[in-house]
């Protein structure tokens, strides 16, 4: 029983994990909670479905797709919406409530395409095979979920910590002002950034409404607020941090709803969040990055 | 009237001070001088109480200025300036220097929520003080103006308008002539020196040695987070460490004498 | 169309207007300090809850109810104020946020009180047009009273520059709290008012939705004055009803609307200094 929630946390938690990492990365280097990243989440899902059902073409197309279309969401947001105010050099909370002036809009323009019940992907567009390792059932699904997950962690990973775009980044992060000076475009690494971190958040909606057959236009609105929980777990701006706390989550979830009852899966998520909060507002595993202008 | 006793400060790894001790007595202009990232303006934040001391004790008139919050420290009679201009941007003049009355408005919830005749009065005074003291600063003709208006000369003289208005009896002026013409400096000489005969006690950090030695009855010297040498600007002059301090051992580093260090600025390193 | 009839139909989206503007008032206080709390939707929702369930549980009278409804959120508002409030800009938006999840599930799970999901069901409908009125009246007055003062005045200069109002003798934290506590306050009348007034609530009303609206209505109309707080109210109440014929698109527009204002209006709708650089002839640029 134990090692099959272990399997359910692990596939979960590699889902927060994938949303927070767009998340933490728009956070780190543009500097702005987007709150419209659950709408670009939820764009994701939707793509991949259209692609499904319309296209009939395959899973592996339609993930890309829902990659592709989410990524154009956030390069647009940023476009039309992040950039001007950048120029504009609106303090920070500024752009954090634009941002819910986005997420308005494509829940709502996604309400009114699509309809607001819950759509789900043809049967057998979710593979049904299951492997049984040590007793424990784990699915296809889950098991393309932990690794794909995990690939995108490992390569988002090399290309911060090995590449020139990746040094130019963090280099952004400490202080966009300095990285300017030193030759770097900061304008173009902002919207590389923005498409990325939605495509990101593109690929955690799929891989979701996958898990839980389920797409609906607030899809976004519940795992925004984990996806908060998550990065302020793991240390704002920290992208190791988003990993560690995006399973983290995944398992007090799914461990609270085995042990305590699911009324309370919620109540865990919020309470932690609020506790650290109080307790310590840099994270469980990071430390206050203090931005220079 | 002011006392810091063997104040240390360090940030992380980083001694910032060490074992200061300074002693501003009543009713003198005090100097505290030394080059870049000395730890002047540290010193400040420890008096003012935006830092906490590492060790050491600080006092001003008897009082003890340890654990005190800057607002505490400002109704004890401190106030000061800043080195990169703080003005609340987008108020006129006229409301930053109210502000400024902000401690001597002594009105509670009901007379401010009904308007009675005390909440009117006080309104009614700080609003003359501050008038005169904008006069005082030549700004009066601006005073509903927006403060981010100004000219650099304009906010500085501003900012001790409103410095001022906190009625302190020592006021701490962080490099008060930075950014201004020769012709601005003599007049905030002036004004600074008028300021001092109304009273005040003034500690100040600048740059400008001109300035400093013209207008200064005592200077500290501080290098390297120490004291190297206190006394009057003759004593100063003449101080075989200070001058070493100011040129260098490499003198191809820094080539300038005490008495050219003009416009140096210590950037914004609050 | 006469007033008797006028009211019939739109009774009620004018009470709810009243309600909306006090919601809106009671942000405007925190961001007037420079806070960005959004807890006021959770704030709105305990003083909502507290009062209807003492009118409905123990029959206490309405003049009762209302003032547990203030208090209430009050009193948690200072609780998690004290940690709260030391916390700024991002991470003070963060934690209020999340408090306002923790409120929103505890009433959810406590079902034996609050009905749970399905929410409280037949409140009586003690709330009268003029209740709502008074409110708004009195709410508005101290706050136009509070601006004036030096207590105003603070909050501007905490707003511009915490460390150089703290150096003016402003004590900051304590200020802040007051805002903090007095916008709980006011946001725990509204939800008390409301839910007098509409038969029914329910925990969906009060989360993150409410939350962003409430922060809407206040930067859409304006947070440089009291008038512009009112007029958001006013505009996103009434815009659901104006905006009918656009049918499902309707509350796309609501989040067009806020992204043009924060593009093109950063000020607000009601922003005294352009109206005064309207009037008045463009003057010399400064030296």
């Amino acid at each position: 029983m134990l090692e099959q929630q272990f399997v359910n946390a692990l596939s979960l938690g590699c889902i927060y994990a994938l949303f927070a990492l767009g998340f933490t990365l728009v956070f780190g280097v543009l500097g702005i909670i987007n709150l419209g990243h659950g709408a670009v989440f939820m764009v994701g899902a939707y793509a991949a479905l259209m692609t499904v059902i319309h296209l009939n073409l395959p899973l592996w197309v339609a993930i890309i797709a829902a990659m592709i279309a989410a990524g154009l969401a956030g390069a647009a947001i940023d476009a039309l919406v992040l950039k001007p105010l950048r120029k504009r050099g609106a303090p920070h909370l500024i752009p954090m409530i634009a941002t819910i002036g986005t997420a308005i809009i494509l829940n709502n323009g996604a309400q009114a395409v699509f309809g607001a019940g819950t759509l789900r992907f043809p049967f057998g567009t979710v593979p049904e095979e299951a492997l049984q390792i040590a007793g424990v059932k784990v699915t296809a699904l889950d098991l393309g979920i932990i690794v794909l997950s995990f690939a995108m962690m490992a390569a988002l990973l090399l290309v911060m910590r090995r590449t020139q775009f990746g040094r130019a980044l963090r280099a952004i992060a400490e202080s966009p002002k300095a990285a300017r000076l030193l030759g770097i475009n900061v304008e173009r690494l902002f919207f590389v950034t923005s498409l990325a971190a939605a495509a990101l958040g593109g690929l955690a909606g799929v891989l979701i409404s996958l898990n839980s057959n389920a797409i609906f236009p607030l899809m976004g609105q519940d795992i925004l607020l984990k996806g908060i929980a998550v990065i302020i777990l793991g240390g704002m701006g920290d992208i190791r941090g988003a990993m560690l706390g995006g399973l983290f989550l995944g398992f007090a979830e799914v461990l609270s709803v085995a042990y305590i009852g699911s009324d309370m899966r919620d109540a865990v998520a919020f309470g932690l969040l609020f506790l650290i909060l109080l307790l310590r507002p840099q994270g469980l595993f990071g430390k206050v990055v203090q931005r220079k202008a | 009237m002011l006392e810091l006793a063997g104040v240390s400060k360090h940030f992380g790894g980083l001694q910032v001070l060490s074992e200061v001790d300074l002693c501003v007595p009543q009713g003198t202009i005090f100097g505290l001088i030394g080059p870049n990232g000395a730890g002047k303006t540290t010193v400040f934040n420890l008096i003012t109480g935006l830092l906490a001391p590492n060790s050491g004790r600080m006092s001003f008139e008897g009082q003890d200025l340890l654990r005190q919050k800057p607002h505490q420290i400002t109704r004890l009679g401190i106030a000061r300036t800043f080195q990169n201009i703080r003005l609340f941007k987008e108020m006129t003049l006229l409301e930053n220097v109210v502000v400024g009355t902000y401690r001597h408005m002594d009105y509670g919830l009901p007379g401010l929520l009904l308007g009675l005749p005390g909440f009117r009065a006080h309104e009614a005074r700080a609003r003359a003080r501050a008038l005169e003291l904008l006069a005082w600063m030549k700004l009066d003709g601006k005073a509903h103006d927006l403060a981010d208006n100004l000219s650099y000369g304009e906010q500085r003289r501003l900012e001790l308008a409103r410095a001022l208005a906190t009625e302190p009896r020592l006021l701490l002026l962080d490099e008060p002539v930075a950014g201004m013409n020769t012709g601005e400096r003599a007049e905030l000489m002036a004004e600074i020196q008028a300021i001092r005969a109304r009273g005040y006690t003034i500690l100040m950090i600048e740059h400008d040695m001109r300035f400093v030695m013209g207008l200064c009855e005592q200077i500290a010297v501080l290098n390297f987070g120490k004291v190297i040498a206190c006394g009057g600007p003759d004593k100063i002059r003449s101080n075989a460490q200070v001058i070493e301090a100011y040129l260098g051992r490499d003198d191809e580093e820094h080539d300038v004498a005490p008495s050219a260090v003009v416009c140096a600025n210590d950037g914004d390193a609050q | 169309m006469d007033l008797q009839n006028f009211w019939d139909v739109y009774g009620n989206l004018v009470l709810t207007l009243g309600t909306n503007a006090l919601l809106a008032l009671s942000i405007w206080l925190t961001l007037a300090c420079g806070m960005l709390a959004v807890a006021n939707a959770a704030f709105m929702g305990i003083g909502a809850y507290t009062a209807a369930l003492l009118t409905m549980k123990c029959g206490a009278p309405f003049a009762l109810s209302l003032a547990a409804g203030i208090i209430m959120p009050a009193l948690i508002a200072v609780i998690i104020g004290l940690p709260v409030i030391r916390l700024s800009g991002v991470y003070l938006a963060m934690a209020t946020l999340a408090f306002g999840e923790v409120v929103r599930v505890f009433i959810l799970n406590a079902e034996s009180w609050t009905g749970g999901a399905m929410g409280l069901n037949g409140i009586p409908q003690y709330t009268q047009w003029w209740h709502v009125l008074l409110a708004v009246v009195l709410v508005l007055l101290a706050l136009w009273r509070v601006r004036a003062s030096k207590i105003g005045r603070a909050f501007d200069a905490i707003r511009g520059d915490e460390t150089a109002a703290s150096l003016m003798g402003v004590d900051v934290r304590t200020r802040k709290m007051q805002a903090f506590v007095a916008g709980a306050a006011i946001a725990g009348l509204a939800g008390a008012l409301n839910a007098h007034l509409t038969f029914f609530i329910s925990p969906g009303e009060f989360g993150f939705d409410k939350g962003v609206e409430i922060l809407t209505m206040a930067i859409l109309g304006g947070t440089g004055g009291l008038a512009g707080p009112i007029l958001g109210a006013g505009i996103i109440t009434v815009l659901p009803e104006a905006l009918r014929g656009l049918a499902d698109y309707r509350l796309m527009v609501n989040g067009v609307i806020l992204v043009l204002i924060v593009l093109f209006l950063p000020q607000g709708i009601w922003d005294p200094a352009r109206f005064k650089r309207w009037l008045v002839p463009k003057k010399a640029a400064h030296a």
